[in-house]
């Protein structure tokens, strides 16, 4: 098939440069924010653009996290794009509105520089703050680099608004290593992106003063199950349509997405599940141990809500073993949260393949080539029938 | 009056609006809020003197009148908050708050 890919330019940005980059192209109506490190720097260049009258964007400064997200809802609800960035407390500080605006099925996009939690007070990546926020009805896309979070956010609008969809889509990278570290990537021509993203144009508003509605009505015992079961199935449907905009978006840029990358899957008997900038790690040490002879891979989760268990048990089949790295700690004493659900996504795979959770990086604990070399010496070490997990749950990097 | 509303059929979720917006204006009247009502007012005809204090003061408009008379209550959106028996002059006392328990026996009067 000939692809038209658009004229692109090449340049060296932050991975909140990118971002900022990407808003600006988007130029939504509406940008409310609240700064915090280490997302700060988002709508920091944001507000320049608005500042040299680059962008016509509304920009609300406002006192809190939770009133930030308050007047995204707002702007939404009212019929525009709204759009905002956040980290670690911040987001927890928006955690009650973040359920309003899904449950509402408003269409916003947010960036997350993900970074621990408080207490103790640390600004370093790890995904607490995000994962924590897992249950709220958003959509969730994770970025490996730069180039990654530049291309999410952009096709996280056009994923947002789909009619099928209308949920609020979060896009993370990891703070520092991606957000702060200059990296080469290419960027689309502005009027590309306009095209890419077309004009929203919502059907149901607060505005229309021609359809008067209500929203945010009181919602009993009567009706409340069915508008969550509502939600759920623009969860499912999202799927599709994730797959949709990112064969659209491969169209114009070149790049192609998926719910998840499987690398060096074809014949491997043990593989690595990992999110974010440590995927970038963990391929070099599969590169370099694939060069010995060794059968392992890596998938790379993309999209982690809706989490698409159906396709990842598909690319585990066959596999011996497989480790979950997870970069954040659920304190349910039985693993982190992406384990969680993928050893669940395993479960009817026959024969079933071992699996072992590695939590690792917690406050932006430096993780090494050696670390995920052990990992992998350990999977391809496992017989059929022995209890890979034990421990099920390992602390990589922590000291003893 | 309750039982109209649940013996309704509600739409499942594929038919309802997303997000749970309401896109008819003025639709709360299909709300019969008279469901909670736990005291029920019981309008005495004979007693009443049409003075229209329990008319003005209902914060429901459930009290109904016709021609500055009173000619009953509307038990379909009264919430039973006692205003209006309240506001009936001491003398007058028209209106009686009893329990809904107590009351069902009795048919509703209006
Ligand atoms: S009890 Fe309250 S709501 Fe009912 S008629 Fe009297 S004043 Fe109105
Ligand atoms: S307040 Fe009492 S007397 Fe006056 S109209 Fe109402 S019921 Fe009749």
């Amino acid at each position: 098939m000939a692809v038209a890919v658009a004229l692109q330019k090449k340049v060296a940005m932050t991975g909140n440069e990118a971002v900022a980059q990407a808003m600006r192209q988007i130029e939504p109506d509406v940008v409310a924010a609240y700064p915090i490190t280490p997302a700060t720097d988002i709508v920091q260049y944001f507000s320049n653009f608005v500042a040299n009258g680059q962008v016509k964007t509304e920009f609300v400064t406002t006192e809190s996290e939770h009133s930030a997200m308050s007047a995204c809802v707002g702007a939404s609800a009212a019929g525009v794009r709204a759009m905002t960035a956040t980290a670690s407390n911040g987001l927890a500080l928006m955690w009650e509105v973040l359920y309003i605006a899904s449950g509402m099925r408003l269409p916003l996009v947010m960036t997350v520089v993900n970074r621990a939690l408080s207490s103790p007070i640390n600004i370093h990546c790890d995904h607490s703050d995000s994962m924590g926020a897992r249950d709220a009805g958003w959509i969730q896309i994770y970025s490996e680099n730069t180039q990654e979070a530049y291309d999410n956010v952009i096709q996280a609008i056009r994923i947002a608004q789909h009619p099928k969809v209308l949920l609020p889509v979060m896009v993370m990278l990891d703070g520092f290593i991606i957000s702060h570290a200059m990296e080469n990537l290419e960027i689309l021509e502005d009027g590309d992106v306009k095209e890419f993203i077309g004009e929203y144009r919502p059907e149901r508003y607060l505005l229309d003063a021609d359809h008067p509605i209500t929203i945010g009505a009181l919602d009993l015992n009567d009706y409340y199950f069915e508008h969550k079961r509502q939600q759920v199935e623009g969860l499912l449907q999202a799927r599709k349509v994730i797959l949709e905009v990112a064969g659209d978006y491969q169209r114009v840029s070149g790049r192609s997405y998926g719910l998840f990358e499987a690398y060096r899957m074809e014949d491997a008997e043990a593989a690595i599940v990992v999110m974010s900038s440590t995927a970038g790690t963990v391929r070099t040490v599969v590169d370099a141990m694939r060069k010995e002879g060794h059968r392992i891979g890596l998938i790379k989760p993309r999209v982690f809500r809706p989490f698409p268990a159906r396709d990842l048990a598909e690319v585990l089949r066959g596999v011996k073993a497989v480790a979950v790295m997870d970069r954040s700690e659920s304190m349910s004493t039985a693993g982190g949260p992406l384990f969680t659900e993928l050893r669940s996504a395993i479960y009817e795979l026959e024969p079933r393949p071992l699996a072992a959770d590695y939590i690792f990086g917690l406050g932006g604990r430096d993780i090494y080539p050696e670390d995920v070399c052990g990992i992998f010496q350990r999977l391809l070490a496992a017989k059929p029938g022995d209890i890979c997990s034990d421990p099920m749950v390992t602390y990589l990097g922590v000291r003893e | 009056m309750t039982s109209k509303a649940k013996s309704k059929e509600r739409p499942g979720w594929k038919d309802l609006p997303s997000g749970g917006f309401i896109l008819e204006p003025g639709n709360a009247t299909k709300y019969l809020t008279g469901d909670w009502r736990l005291m029920r007012p019981v309008w005495d005809a004979e007693r009443c003197i049409d003075c229209l204090l329990c008319w003005l003061f209902c914060p429901d408009g459930a009290v109904l009148a016709e021609g500055g008379k009173i000619i009953g209550f509307d038990y379909d959106y009264c919430k039973g908050c006692g205003i209006c028996a309240k506001e009936c002059p001491p003398k007058v006392d028209a209106i009686k708050m009893i329990r809904e328990d107590e009351a069902l026996e009795e048919p509703l009067s209006a």
